[in-house]
């Protein structure tokens, strides 16, 4: 197809479409919707053959994908906020029975109150499932995780669910010009999808069993192992990308002008592209500042943010999250990163764009500008008023 | 040649569980997969019949099976059969066994859906009336009197103040291609229905009244008995939707009594005669209502 004007959500639909998923299971829920339509008009044009199947919620949406990837088909699914909250019984059943389908999630803030817009609580709240996680920055990167993921998850070493997160609205519903494979190199990079952990009329299995104590920290051991084994997997698959399509990608994370930054924000997802802006002109004006985009938070990049941060004076982490009553949930996996290679630095956190509040290039320029006073600190962004409440204690 | 004990299929697919003495549920998923065969997918939701059959390392089925989540039976079913089908493979069986709670409580949003998409399964509720492997709590198809351990029956409520729930007729109301009813006290008339439904495209259901000894309170060499005397007393019937017609498969010439089934049950044993005659009404109500609606054959 070349070059087409699509958004995210599209983008992401043909990345997937060239993955040639055989059985699709959706519920629809804002803003998740375009993702799921443009697939089904793609099975209707003939240009996917794949089931799509039209559940009643979205539990059953991964319930069936889960019963379709057991028995050996390439499954698809998305969803979002409440959706992932309510299918959520069926996320650790996927991680735990091995099977490798991949979600898109489309970021969405959860109720109460009550909004559509985009904030990551959805996803970040999942962490624990078993999936591996990665957020997309722009449309094209979600047309090539589409395609990526299948190869991650399903590969032997890992077989694992993959959920593919896009930001709500600002991603999946941003037009960008992306640049869409044709079938036949899509092929070349991806190989059908084959597993011995299936039922199957010529070696029936008994699958989804129960194990108790005796037997199931192994399991539980073997599942940790295997989300481990995705970030070589991970660089494999990019690797092979990067041949065929001539994309590149970076693994886990993705560093700009850290070389020599004395001072680094990391975040993850579409904020990115404002902050990389901002980062070219602080540093026009001969600022040490960089960034760090988590591309994958599960595996998380323990050794990856360490070699990257070893010689900054002070970092903040940027997120679109709340763990209430702690911190940021992405804060809390960096300061464990930090701490395990006994990098000892001032690292600050700020909760911002809850529930689509803007984070605009002020909020980033002050960010910068309090990390060079190197202190540990938790702050909200965009607080809307509620300032007038006072935080309780020093952190 | 029709089904029956003679000519069932000999292999055992459901094998070597740990299942009460006496489970009529076990009874019912045993003779199901004789009749299917092994080109079967079993998918059993939480409940009795895979805490049983899948403890690792001892798995019980011999054909493929799985347990899907509590509320996911018939939408795991929708996936097996969607994604063999895809992959090009056919004659195959994608079957789903949940007891009570499973199917008209927790599971019955999954299984609306499948039946609404016809969905080309066959769905078999094992209905012990109570969530037993859990210790026997009420669901939505225990029956009215039951002392469950969530409905006790003491001087102020005498156990279960509500009716079963028409699962049954709340199915056919979809519009079903196949749905029946069923009691593992009349295995010849389970094993017809199970094959009938085997032939159907799109979405079956059958209904299968399976007692509990451990629930019931009832002796263990009595659950094919007291199977049987809950169709003769009236308290349960055999019967067939399809074509959008219900018919009656089995009229019992003249109606045993009530009160002794029920007494039979230490489930029932606290009922008044009281009670006893407000069930004899309302089973008296129901059999109006198949004689109004249902063929006689």
């Amino acid at each position: 197809m070349g070059k087409c004007f699509l958004s995210g959500n599209e983008a992401f639909a043909y990345g997937i479409c060239l993955a040639r998923p055989q059985v699709i299971s959706a519920y629809p829920i804002t803003p998740q919707t375009i993702v799921v339509e443009k697939l089904s008009e793609l099975v209707e044009d003939g240009s996917l053959k794949a089931e799509f199947i039209h559940v009643e919620s979205e539990h059953s949406a991964l319930s069936c994908a889960i019963g379709a990837s057991a028995v050996g088909a390439r499954t698809f699914t998305a969803t979002s906020s409440q959706g992932l909250l309510y299918m959520a019984e069926c996320l650790t059943y996927a991680s735990g029975g091995r099977f490798p389908i991949v979600m898109m999630n489309a970021n969405r803030s959860t109720a109460l109150p009550w909004n559509i817009y985009g904030d990551q609580r959805d996803s970040l709240s999942q962490l624990d499932c078993g999936w591996i996680q990665a957020y997309a920055e722009n449309a094209q990167e979600s047309l090539d995780l589409a395609l990526m993921s299948y190869y991650v998850a399903e590969h032997r070493e890992v077989s694992a669910p993959f959920m593919a997160n896009l930001d709500g609205f600002v991603l999946t519903h941003t037009y960008e010009v992306v640049e869409v494979p044709a079938k036949e190199q899509a092929d070349s990079f991806l190989p059908p999808f084959v597993t011995e952990n299936k039922m199957d009329f010529g070696h029936p299995r008994n699958l989804a069993f129960s194990a108790g104590p005796e037997h199931n920290t192994a399991f539980k051991y073997k599942e940790h192992i295997g989300l481990l084994n995705a970030k070589k997997v991970i660089a494999e698959a990019e690797e092979k990308f990067a041949r065929i399509f001539g994309r590149q990608y970076t693994g886990l994370i993705e560093s700009y002008r850290t070389e020599d930054a004395d001072y680094i924000l990391i975040t993850l997802g579409s904020i990115a592209g404002l902050v990389k802006e901002k980062v070219d002109k602080l540093r026009a004006e001969g600022k040490r500042v960089g960034l760090i985009r988590l591309r994958y938070i599960r595996p998380f990049p323990n050794e990856e943010l360490a070699g990257a941060l070893k010689n900054a004076k002070a970092i903040a982490v940027l997120e679109k999250d709340v763990s209430f009553g702690n911190e940021g949930t992405v804060f809390t996996n960096v300061n464990s990163a930090l701490h395990k290679a006994g990098i000892s630095i001032a690292s600050s956190n700020y909760i911002g764009g809850l529930g689509g509040k803007n984070i605009s290039e002020a909020d980033i320029e002050k960010i910068f500008e309090e990390l060079k006073e190197e202190k540990t600190t938790i702050q909200f962004l965009g607080l809307g008023g509620a300032e007038k409440w006072v935080y309780p204690q020093g952190l | 040649m029709g089904l029956s004990a003679r000519t069932l299929n000999e292999e055992e697919f459901f094998y070597g569980h740990k299942a009460c003495a006496g489970c009529g549920g076990s009874l019912a998923v045993r003779i199901a997969l004789k009749v299917l065969g092994e080109r079967s997918v079993a998918v059993l939701p939480a409940g009795c019949m895979s805490a049983v059959g899948f403890n690792f390392p001892q798995l019980c089925f011999g054909n493929n099976a799985i347990i899907s989540t509590f509320a996911g039976t018939a939408s795991m079913l929708t996936g097996v059969e969607a994604g063999l089908r895809a992959q090009g493979i056919d004659n195959f069986h994608a079957v789903g066994f949940a007891g009570d709670g499973g199917t008209a409580d927790i599971g019955i949003q999954a299984l609306s859906g499948a039946i609404d998409r016809n969905d080309d399964i066959i769905y078999i509720c094992y209905d012990n009336e109570a969530y037993m492997n859990t210790g026997i709590q009420k669901s939505s198809l225990t029956p009215f009197g039951a002392k469950t351990t969530t409905t006790p029956a003491g001087s102020n409520i005498r156990g279960n103040l509500r009716p079963k729930k028409n699962m049954f007729e709340i199915v056919a109301a979809h519009g079903i291609p196949y749905a029946a009813t069923a009691s593992i006290g009349y295995l010849n008339d389970f094993m017809r229905k199970v094959e009938k439904a085997s032939k159907i495209k799109g979405t079956k259901y059958i209904h299968i009244l399976a007692p509990c000894p451990t629930g019931w309170g009832t002796a263990t060499d009595e659950t094919v008995e007291i199977a049987k005397e809950v169709v003769e007393c009236g308290l349960w019937y055999l019967a067939e939707y399809e074509n959008g017609g219900f018919t009656l498969n089995y009229r019992p010439k003249e109606f045993t009594d009530v009160a002794a089934y029920l007494k039979k049950q230490s489930r029932f044993k606290h009922l008044t005669e009281e009670d006893i005659q407000t069930v004899r009404y309302s089973r008296d109500a129901k059999w109006e209502a198949i004689y109004r609606n249902f063929k006689i054959i």
